[in-house]
């Protein structure tokens, strides 16, 4: 079974964005292991024949009718914005961004 | 009377205020005085409102008068976990990253008790985005239980049982994803409950696991429990997992299990819940309580589900997996907290890496990055996958102890509440709080945790209730019925023991 | 980042020694009221930001909620494309972070798409049809949109920013992705242009979507691969976004096809890789490497719960189906009679509508089709607009030809007459009238005539009279000339004969 060593938790963190400080790293890198190895157990008893439950209730078919609703107003909107301009979130540049 | 008002229960204050003895505006201010005289001890409000508070118990004070037919809860002044969205009132998850936002819209359930006319005292503390089990992950820091205040209150929604529990309010909403409602309900001598999935809508509700959450009621008696389920419940077209079928009478049923009767009710005792691992105390009051629905009339059978051994690790997969994908939408973009990489190029990628990095807590970070671990291309089928099918497996085990139990009884959770820091350092010793719990979520039925003692250290236990999907009136019936057979035991509730809070000058 | 000259093989060279594999994606918006998961506008205005809801600005706490008309009309597009309707299928969640999708994942399909296993045939220009294999069509929501803002050159800290609006995020998508499209060889940009062209005659005859490539209602990405014949194993493709026109689908084609070729030749190898397409140069160029951006981490939407479209719902919906332009224009050639190549020319040029409110307004279809693809078709060249935009009508074109079979005008002076109603002097009765355009019908008038003429040429009736009969073209010929064309040349002829008969 694959283990959830440091290099593993820096790529997993980096796919989640989010920054660790080394002494984190390290630290997780060891308490995950250990999750890791006690909820790998569940493959004992997840056989091919056992189908999976994604909801736990079987409702099937919930829509709602095309019917439009009024919007937020733009002011609440952008209330919590951290920074903002004509109307829009300004955001830092994105890399990779198709010009 | 002020003074003793906020000693009630909700139902006997929704009689005071339907009787004109007091007002919702006295009853409301009673609460607030309250909190403010033991909430620097307690600290299980993140926010209070007094304000909006009082606007709304006025606001119900003249629709009562203006002769309005009102729901019976109306009046009855309410505390509302911060993982609640709450429009005009600051929610955070109990977490740095949403410190200060303030939300443009009403949770569903919020909407039904301002709408009802409950005014809503505060928001109250909790792990932070609902991860944990003792409040100790609240980024604002923790809050204590009111029963030794040099302990847990159990989590994540330790806030809302403290409050209840300290009489800073009767009635409190709680989410419960692992046990959430439950937990703090057994450790700070409080009743807990929640619903069916899908019961109460989860419109509102900052999504932690989707296909666990619940909100549920926070309460000091079953039957006030069953009546702030039956306000909040129902369906609701926002929420597409939500039951479209009527919740069916809950606070009835609380009133017939009251008269302490269950003839012909069969009680099922899990064998793997309760054994080993399990405090002494928390075993033998269960045992007690076991015995004493016996004496009520109830046939007492045990039954076996082995897959509840996987039930743990199943959700431990399952939970921080959906909960990767739910926390990915705080990125410091749109909302919340940003932050600015210290050095190098300042592009939206290193600010929501940076964002999150410091916007987060530990026990967050652990479960994001195992959820997404669990998600990730080439261990999807062994981890995430495999839990989904422990799911089927634990809905098999349950469908199969249903047809030889009424309900399934369990101790709510292994222990009586432990000092701070005690599970810090081992994830694994805290997540084994919530093993009673868990089947619940992951199968989708109802359960409640009812006090049902207090064990050899002089801490509260709790006896937890599950039924059947949708049967969610047989859990407030059987825990009714042993908490009045409790209660005539001790001679009253098991909060008239807990120690007198000092209160605040 | 930018290729100084990208190597190319001319694309002939290119297709005699490389088999051309490609695969189409396309994303249409729906035309429904409100997003796909909430019920904000989905028609909004230009301000940013103004048609969102909790749900579509990705609030903590909201939930999404699937919108009925979306799932028809993903029902109704499948059924267009002959595809099985899924008996069951769920939502996914896709993965990724990107500021112009407020959660950092997109709701959409992953393994269980509403429709799958269908296909198309496409009809190229010169009427050869090609059949196009659908692997599935799916539901999902758009994404935001985001506007860059700063120079380009140089990452100065602050200096650039974007902007993002979320009015577009939610709107509903149905994305539909084909089969490997092998066989096509040299004409495989003619079969991409031509399957996006035709999916866009689908989507408008279904009524959902206004499908108008240039608003960004379709969407194409193209990817395509070399394969050094065609039963070697596919090649690595490239997928080429930001294909904004069906010439430029084509275009595309071709340039990845000569720059892969050249990559190829020079013993290199294709990168896997997200292309640009330049619709100035008519180039590709690299675009942003797809890393780790790969794993999105799908797993079954838990707030959404399954969609099972009943087999009755299904089939109400298919008994709903408006005629879809291929069958419409099968029936339509039956109708009218036309050869393939006829019917071709017609569709080619754009003249199929108005034909029929042509043929609708009286017209026999071979008339309608004569003077719309004749005088019509060139007149339109000549202004530089489309037949529509031509001061005619269908009406007046149904008119000038009853005006014709009921003999009251010929061929010429019907042309005078459309020449009159284009210049605006009426419709063509009107400009009969006003131009005196009648053929004249007065038998006297025309044996005046006709004695004229062959007064003034005496020895014609003595040919004619022998058994020659050329001569009688000129006499026609003279009254025609004498009666400005205004004469039924075949009635001419007859009292030509007569009076040569009458010796």
């Amino acid at each position: 079974m694959p283990t959830l060593d440091r290099n593993e938790v820096a790529r997993v963190a980096a796919l989640a964005r989010i920054d660790l400080t080394d002494a984190e790293l390290d630290r997780l890198a060891d308490e995950l292991q250990v999750i890791v190895a006690s909820v790998e157990k569940v493959s004992e008893v997840a056989t091919p024949d056992v189908p999976a439950t994604s909801h736990p209730l079987p409702l099937v078919n919930t829509m709602r009718a095309d019917v439009p609703e009024a919007p937020l107003a733009i002011a609440d909107v952008l209330a919590g914005a951290p920074e903002s301009e004509d109307g829009k979130f300004l955001v830092p540049q994105i890399l990779g961004e198709d010009a | 009377m002020s003074a003793e008002l906020p000693r009630r229960s909700a139902a006997e204050l929704a009689a005071l205020l339907a009787s004109g003895e007091t007002s919702s505006v006295e009853l409301t201010q009673a609460h607030l005085d309250r909190i403010a005289a033991v909430d620097d001890a307690v600290a299980a409000f993140l926010h209070v409102d007094a304000e909006g508070a009082l606007a709304a118990a006025a606001e119900t004070d003249r629709r009562r008068a203006a002769g309005e037919e009102l729901p019976e809860l109306a009046g009855v002044p309410i505390a509302v976990k911060d993982v609640v969205v709450t429009k005009g009132l600051p929610t955070t998850a109990g977490s740095k990253i949403l410190e200060g936002w303030v939300p443009p819209y009403d949770a569903t359930l919020v909407e039904r008790l301002r709408a009802a006319g409950l005014p809503i005292l505060g928001k109250t503390n909790m792990d932070e985005f609902a991860m944990g089990s003792s409040t100790e992950f609240s980024a604002y820091g923790p809050t204590r239980n009111p029963w030794d205040l040099e302990r847990i209150p159990g989590g994540s929604g330790g806030g809302s049982a403290a409050a209840v529990a300290a009489f800073e309010a009767p009635l409190a909403i709680g989410t419960d994803t692992g046990g959430s409602i439950r937990q703090p309900g057994a450790v700070t001598g409080t009743v807990g409950a929640k619903p069916t999935y899908g019961g109460i809508s989860r419109y509102g509700l900052i999504a932690m696991a989707s296909s666990l959450d619940q909100a549920g009621p926070v309460t000091r008696t079953v039957l006030d429990a069953a009546l702030l389920h039956e306000l909040i419940g129902g369906h609701d077209p926002r929420d597409a997992t939500s039951l479209p079928d009527p919740l069916g009478p809950l606070a009835a049923a609380a009133r017939e299990g009251a008269t302490g009767e269950l003839k012909g009710v069969r009680v099922g005792v899990v064998a793997e819940l309760g054994g080993e691992g399990y405090q002494s105390g928390v075993r033998d009051r269960f045992a007690e309580s076991i015995e004493l629905l016996r004496g009520a009339g109830a046939e007492i059978v045990e039954v076996h589900c082995p897959s509840f051994e996987y039930a743990l690790a199943a959700y431990y997969l399952i939970m921080p997996a959906e909960a990767s994908s739910n926390l990915a939408k705080f990125d410091g973009m749109r909302f919340g907290l940003r932050v600015e990489p210290s050095d190098g190029p300042v592009t939206a990628e290193r600010v929501m890496a940076a964002t999150r990095g410091a916007g987060f807590g530990d026990e967050v970070k652990r479960r994001v990055i195992l959820g997404t671990y669990a998600l990730s291309a080439g261990y999807y089928d062994a981890y995430y996958g495999s839990a989904q099918k422990v799911r089927t497996l634990i809905q098999r085990d349950l469908a199969t102890a249903f047809t030889q139990a009424d309900v399934l009884v369990s101790p709510t959770a292994p222990t009586t509440a432990f000092r701070f820091g005690e599970k810090l350092d081992d994830p694994l010793a805290m997540y084994l709080n919530d093993v009673a719990t868990i089947p619940a979520n992951l199968a989708g039925i109802p359960g409640i945790s009812v006090p049902n003692g207090l064990a050899e250290d002089g801490l509260p236990t709790g006896f937890q209730v599950l039924a059947p999907a949708r049967e969610d009136a047989r859990v407030y019936r059987v825990a009714a019925a042993l908490e009045t057979l409790l209660e005539s035991t001790w001679g009253g509730s098991i909060l008239d023991r807990a120690p007198e809070l000092e209160v605040a000058p | 980042m930018t290729e100084t000259t990208t190597a190319l093989v001319p694309y002939e060279d290119a297709t005699t020694r490389y088999d051309t594999v490609i695969g189409i994606e396309v994303h249409v918006e729906l035309g429904t009221r409100s997003k796909m998961f909430c019920p904000a506008p989905a028609v909004f205005g230009e301000e940013a930001n103004t048609s969102v809801s909790p749900v579509s600005l990705g609030l903590p706490g909201a939930l999404p909620v699937v919108n009925e008309a979306a799932v028809e009309y993903a029902i109704r597009i499948g059924l267009a494309l002959n595809c099985e309707i899924a008996e069951t299928c769920r939502f996914a969640r896709k993965n990724y972070f990107y500021p112009d999708i407020p959660k950092n994942y997109q709701i959409s399909q992953y393994d269980e798409p509403i429709a799958h296993d269908g296909w198309l045939d496409v009809e190229l220009e010169d009427g050869t049809v090609f059949r196009v294999e659908i692997e599935r069509a799916h539901l999902e929501e758009d994404a935001g949109k985001n506007t860059h803002v700063g120079g380009s050159a140089g990452r100065i800290h602050g200096a650039e920013y974007s902007l993002v609006d979320y009015n577009r995020a939610g709107i509903p998508l149905v994305e539909i992705v084909t089969r490997p499209i092998t066989g096509a060889g040299e004409r495989a940009p003619e079969v991409a242009r031509a399957y996006v062209q035709t999916l866009r005659d689908i989507f408008r005859a279904l009524e959902v979507s206004e499908a108008r490539m240039e608003r960004g209602n379709v969407r194409a990405d193209v990817n395509v691969s070399l394969r050094p014949a065609p039963d070697a194993p596919f090649g690595t493709r490239t997928e080429t976004k930001n294909v904004n026109s069906f010439r430029s689908i084509e275009r595309a084609v071709r340039f990845e096809v000569s720059r892969q070729a050249a990559v190829l030749d020079a013993g290199g190898s294709v990168t896997q890789e997200t292309r640009h397409f330049h619709e100035d140069t008519g180039e590709t160029t690299s675009g942003r490497v797809k890393s780790d951006s790969e794993d999105y981490r799908y797993f079954p939407e838990p707030d959404l719960v399954p969609l099972a479209p009943s087999r009755e719902w299904v089939e109400e919906i298919r008994a709903s189906l408006p005629e879809l332009p291929a069958a419409r224009r099968r029936r339509l050639q039956s109708e009218w009679g036309f050869a393939d190549s006829q019917m071709r020319d017609v569709v080619n040029a754009g003249a199929l509508d108005i034909i029929v409110e042509t043929v609708a307004a009286g017209a026999p279809p071979a008339a309608a089709r004569k003077w719309w693809m004749g005088e019509l078709a060139r007149t339109a060249n000549e202004r530089g607009v489309a037949l529509a935009e031509l001061p005619v009508t269908p009406a007046h074109v149904a008119e000038l030809q009853s005006l014709v079979d009921a003999g009251r005008i010929n061929d010429k002076l019907a042309r005078q007459a459309l020449e009159g109603v284009l210049a605006g002097e009426g419709t063509p009765s009107q400009v009969v009238e006003s131009r005196g355009l009648e053929v004249v019908s007065d038998d006297g008038a025309l044996l005046a005539a006709v004695d004229e003429a062959l007064a003034a040429q005496p020895d014609v009736v003595e040919k004619i009279r022998s058994g020659n009969q050329g001569p009688v073209g000129a006499i026609i010929g003279a009254v025609m000339k004498a009666t400005r064309g205004q004469a039924d040349a075949a009635r001419v002829r007859e009292l030509v004969l007569q009076r040569v008969g009458e010796g």
